[in-house]
């Protein structure tokens, strides 16, 4: 399953099960029967909406907060019993800092790795996530993006075997978001099991080992990156170097198809002249690809994008949180 | 990133095991500290005003005649009182307070620290606190010309100040584990002015309307402040029925606290 070749084995099993688990507060039900299970050594992306449930099921694998119903375990504990045994074991990163104004990172890093026998070295840790020039900053001064990196420097000084990252790379310029999307695949490959939830959908198509959108309390979708995107309707994507006429787009369905595709409709797909070709019997194959080209080869027109086959992650992820919400409008 | 010089990818390997209790205790504690005396308003509840109290109301008597003895011999165990509300509720539920707002009481109680040694260090860290102001007001007492009374009682002091402490702190947690944390700023000062009057720290509660004054005597600063003037000394007669108010206060605050307390 894994590029770096660590499946995980029965042996090693499983990191995080979660059996239909269900949260309300008040009236309100957060999560109505949540499954999933995280493999050891995999990186699990956990997708949604804001709203979605996401924080609120990642709160009860740390044990912040009791499920009302269904099971949880936690690299084989219950986390809302057996917190003491379990939180030196996890590393956390949360999406609200949760460390005071008047801190320095430094103190920081050396006050939580007071709480193991034998942490990183703090200091190297800083130097590692690049806070070594605002190690004696008040935390109250610290950008968005040194505070996320001294959070996750935070959830690596004990080691941990699961790594629970909300939106690690939330607030970060792009240099500090590729550095901690490395680190990311680094910590994954030398087996840390992690699970991680992130709007950053580039970031899951390329670190992921399985996917799973929660969308309004429960799982609609799991799987690898790759089912999650070939779930979704065949579909050819390009983009001109100029704009179709609009009694064109029949025509070019027709064309590239080879009039076997009666369904097959050619929309407007965004700015800069991008189009759609949908409706696909099947996946596109090298005829049908030819085929377009060709036709536009004749009308002068160049194809200066083509995306084949399956939606990218975001288009899918789109799909399902929307057919998602239109179903329930109807429902309604 | 600068794990050229590892083997591994910092953070990875085999997992950190945690350090004693006490060691994690410990630790908190002195961050607590470190955290207290960067936090000026909070040193001048804690520190400047006890001793200003002290220092300036023993200049002239307030009793209006109604006290014996040297106005110092009264207002020693007042500003204690003061001493007591200001660490152990004032200070402790804004620090508090702020704390949960900012998420830092929910990411320690998620590390390997855990919510027990959250607990015993902020506890730790307000006794130190306690040790310190306790300290500093006998020094200017006796500087002024305080010596303790012929009744003075340190058994009585110490648990007039435990019982006062736990009601106060409770007190504490009970607003910064319910409340926003401006509001807990807001009405924690507005209990400290309240305080200061319907405590007998400056005024003797028998110069406040008969009403006021019985009701304030059931509440704890008074009722602290009662038994203090007692054990130091300074004041004769009974603290029995003090100390019964404030242990019925130290319970109830705190069990309140224990039950309502919410980490965010």
């Amino acid at each position: 399953m894994s590029a770096a070749g660590h499946a995980p084995t029965a042996a090693d099993g499983v990191a995080v099960r979660a059996r239909d688990v269900r949260k309300s507060y008040g009236a309100r039900a957060i999560l109505t029967g949540v499954s999933f299970d995280v493999l050891r050594g995999e990186l699990l992306a956990l997708l949604g909406p804001n709203g979605a449930g996401k924080t609120t099921t990642v709160e009860i694998l740390e044990g912040y907060r009791r499920a009302d119903g269904g099971s949880v375990s936690v690299l084989g504990l219950d986390p809302a019993k057996d917190g003491g045994a379990l939180r030196h074991r996890i590393g956390l990163m949360l999406q609200e800092g949760g460390i005071d104004n008047r801190s320095t990172p430094r103190e920081v890093l050396r006050l939580y790795a007071k709480f193991y026998r034998d942490p990183e070295d703090p200091d190297a840790l800083l130097e590692a996530v690049d806070l070594g020039r605002a190690a004696t900053t008040r935390y109250r001064r610290l950008s968005g993006g040194e505070r996320q990196r001294l959070s996750l420097a935070v959830a690596l000084l004990g080691r941990p075997e699961l790594l629970v990252l909300d939106e690690p790379t939330a607030g970060m310029d792009p240099a500090a978001k590729q550095a901690t999307r490395e680190r990311i695949a680094s910590l994954r490959a030398a087996g840390t099991t992690i699970m991680l939830t992130t709007h950053e959908l580039g970031d899951v198509e390329r670190l992921a080992d399985h996917v799973a959108v929660l969308d309004r309390g429960r799982i609609v979708a799991y799987g690898t990156p790759a089912e999650l995107t070939g779930a979704g309707a065949p579909r050819v994507r390009f983009r001109l170097s100029a704009a179709l006429a609009e009694v064109d787009t029949p025509a070019l369905a027709e064309a590239a198809t080879g009039g076997q595709g009666p369904k097959a409709r050619v929309t407007p797909a965004g700015a800069g002249h991008q189009y759609e070709l949908e409706g696909l019997e099947a996946a596109p194959d090298p005829a049908l690809v030819a085929r377009l080209a060709a036709w536009c080869a004749e009308r002068g027109l160049l194809i200066t994008e083509l995306r084949l086959g399956s939606a990218s992650l975001e288009e899918r992820y789109l799909e399902l949180v929307g057919a998602d919400a239109a179903a329930e409008a109807e429902g309604a | 990133m600068s794990t050229a010089h590892h083997s591994r990818p910092l953070g990875t390997g085999a997992p950190a095991r945690p350090a004693p209790w006490v060691a994690k205790a410990l630790a908190l504690t002195l961050n607590e500290l470190r955290l207290a005396m960067r936090r000026g308003e909070s040193l001048l509840v804690t520190f400047v005003i006890p001793a200003g109290v002290l220092l300036v109301f023993s200049g002239f008597d307030v009793s209006g005649g109604t006290a014996v003895g040297k106005p110092v011999e009264r207002m020693l165990p007042g500003s204690m009182s003061l001493a007591v509300i200001a660490a152990a509720m004032v200070s402790l539920a804004i620090a508090t307070g702020f704390e949960r707002s900012y998420g830092v009481i929910k990411r320690l109680g998620g590390s390997p620290a855990g919510t027990s040694v959250l607990v015993a260090s902020k506890t730790a860290a307000v006794i130190v606190v306690e040790a310190v102001q306790m300290v500093l007001l006998v020094l200017i007492a006796t500087a002024l010309g305080w010596v303790a009374g012929p009744g003075a009682s340190l058994p009585l002091v110490a648990a007039g100040l435990i019982l006062g402490t736990v009601a106060f702190a409770g007190f504490g947690l009970l607003m910064a584990g319910t409340l926003r944390a401006e509001a807990t700023l807001a009405l924690a000062n507005l209990l400290f002015l309240l305080a200061l009057v319907l405590g007998g720290i400056v005024l003797p509660l028998e110069r406040l309307p008969a009403t006021v004054a019985d009701a304030s005597s059931v509440l704890p600063p008074a009722a602290l402040t009662h038994v203090l003037a007692i054990g130091l000394g300074g004041s004769t007669g009974d603290a029995t029925e003090s100390v019964i108010v404030l242990a019925f206060w130290a319970v109830v605050l705190a069990g309140l606290a224990a039950r309502k307390f919410r980490w965010d």
